[in-house]
């Protein structure tokens, strides 16, 4: 059967990671092709990279960074953060990433999921959404770009159908009220939002144990849970979550 | 020499890493000719299948990968190329190279009501049939390997399959007929397992340093 995927998300700036790693305390800690390394060692099932500073200005650490995870990471691994176009979406797919999120330049530009997903498949292009619980939104979820701080018209529901019609192959869906509480993943969202496509849900933002790995896998119907700092902390290791998922009667590869 | 065809369907460079971590002779190339003195193909890709028609026409190829199949050296398709291996392909309505007989087809539009997302995308567990393949050898049964694909493989005749994965039923995903393999899921992404298999196909056993396990 198909087994829910543990992706560890790493934020990088200048092709640098941006915050520190307690297991590899003794090794360099800004380097992220040292983490992906590591966690790719511990079993991790699929890696995203975001890099922070989205900008479309020189983005070439973060290519560099790419080529060279891609050399010694044979699993997938997903690059978001500052892809605004489609020479973006190219050059970090040929880089040797799996594929690209696209946030904020697909609420302002959304035909940009449907020209990349026509050059590389609808399975390379994740559509990357911030939603906030909203009450006055038909969803109950309000959109927000440029890294939540920037609230939009779109309704969260109604933009991840919009998003998939467009031709997303993935969305990763992010809550803004749980994400750095280490509460749990927001459940109901998660759930409307996956019962409501047909394409996976990556959920994202919350995770403090692997218990609420396992609820959000579950109850919340996502296909894949995104965790960073359960594992960046050291607290955890991915075998570690995994054998406890596993004990929980969740299907995770081994 | 291992010989990789670049169609420009995808990041087919996900393959060439691949081999390079092995430490093998590789040749990656979009000119037939360059690849007609190897010792074996890989036949990658990842998109839809009529462009990659299209684009195997116009680099020659579509005839290349015909006269290969005939010459019986061998050729590993992957992904799209253990597809467009088929006679005909639900995509697009695209006839393909007919290496192996049968049709690729769609997962049905109504897998959601059973909580099945299109594409099958993720880790699934391989299950062998009709004895495996040599190519698995050393990988246990029940594998998990990574998939990203929303059509299948139907051989016509069932025999040609060597292992299938379930996602709503036993959906095919290594066929072998002669010197012609192919697998839908991505040795190349599938971590130590997907590497043992190419490793496998180039005849050479897989370097220590990859091995994975508590430091790499």
């Amino acid at each position: 059967m198909l087994k829910k995927r543990i992706i560890v998300c790493l934020d990088v700036k200048d092709g640098r990671t941006t915050k520190g790693v307690k297991f590899l305390d003794n090794v360099d800690i800004g380097d992220p092709v040292v983490m992906a390394t590591e966690y790719y060692a511990q079993g991790v099932d699929e890696l995203v990279f975001y890099d922070i500073m989205a900008s479309a200005r020189d983005r070439g650490p973060t290519l560099d960074l790419i080529s060279r995870v891609a050399e010694r990471v044979f699993i997938p691994f997903c690059v978001g953060g500052g892809i605004s176009t489609v020479d973006d979406i190219k050059n970090t797919i040929l880089a040797g990433a799996e594929k690209v999120s696209l946030n904020s330049p697909a609420v302002r530009n959304p035909a940009l999921i449907g020209e990349g997903a026509a050059i590389f498949g609808n399975q390379c292009i994740v559509l990357g959404m911030d939603a906030k619980r909203d009450p006055s939104m038909k969803s109950g979820y309000r959109v927000f770009i440029n890294g939540g701080r920037v609230a939009t018209d779109l309704d969260a529901l109604e933009w991840a159908i919009r998003a998939e019609s467009l031709g997303a192959g993935e969305i990763v869906l992010n809550s803004i009220d749980a994400d750095g509480t280490r509460d749990g993943y927001e459940i109901p969202l998660t759930r409307m939002i996956s019962e409501n496509v047909g394409i996976p849900v990556v959920a994202s933002g919350g995770a403090g144990t692997p218990a609420h790995m396992a609820r959000v896998l579950t109850e919340g119907k996502a296909d894949a849970a995104l965790i960073a700092s359960m594992v960046h902390s050291g607290d955890y290791t991915v075998a570690s979550i995994k054998s406890a998922l596993a004990s929980l009667g969740v299907p995770v590869r081994p | 020499m291992t010989g990789i065809i670049d169609y420009n369907a995808g990041n087919i460079r996900s393959v060439e890493r691949a081999l390079a971590s092995l430490n093998v002779e590789y040749r990656i190339s979009k000119n037939p000719r360059d690849l007609e003195n190897a010792d074996r193909v890989i036949f990658p890709g990842v998109g839809e299948a009529k462009f990659a028609m299209r684009e195997l026409a116009k680099s020659g190829f579509d005839g290349f990968l015909r006269d290969w199949a005939a010459s019986g050296k061998p050729l590993l398709g992957i992904c799209l190329g253990s597809q467009v291996i088929f006679e005909h392909s639900e995509e697009n309505d695209t006839p393909c190279l007919g290496l192996i007989a049968g049709t690729v087809r769609r997962f049905p539009r109504d897998f959601l009501a059973s909580g099945l997302k299109v594409p099958h995308m993720g880790w699934n567990g391989v299950d062998y049939r009709n004895g495996g393949s040599a190519l698995l050898s050393g990988i246990p049964d029940g594998t998990d390997f990574y998939f990203v694909h929303s059509y299948y493989v139907d051989p016509a005749d069932a025999a040609v399959i060597t292992a299938t994965a379930d996602y709503g039923f036993p959906v095919p995903c290594g066929v072998k007929k002669g010197n012609v393999e192919a697998f839908q899921f991505h040795p190349e992404k599938s971590g130590r397992n997907g590497l043992r298999i190419l490793a496998n196909y180039v005849g050479v056993s897989l370097p220590r340093g990859i091995e994975g396990g508590s430091s790499c």
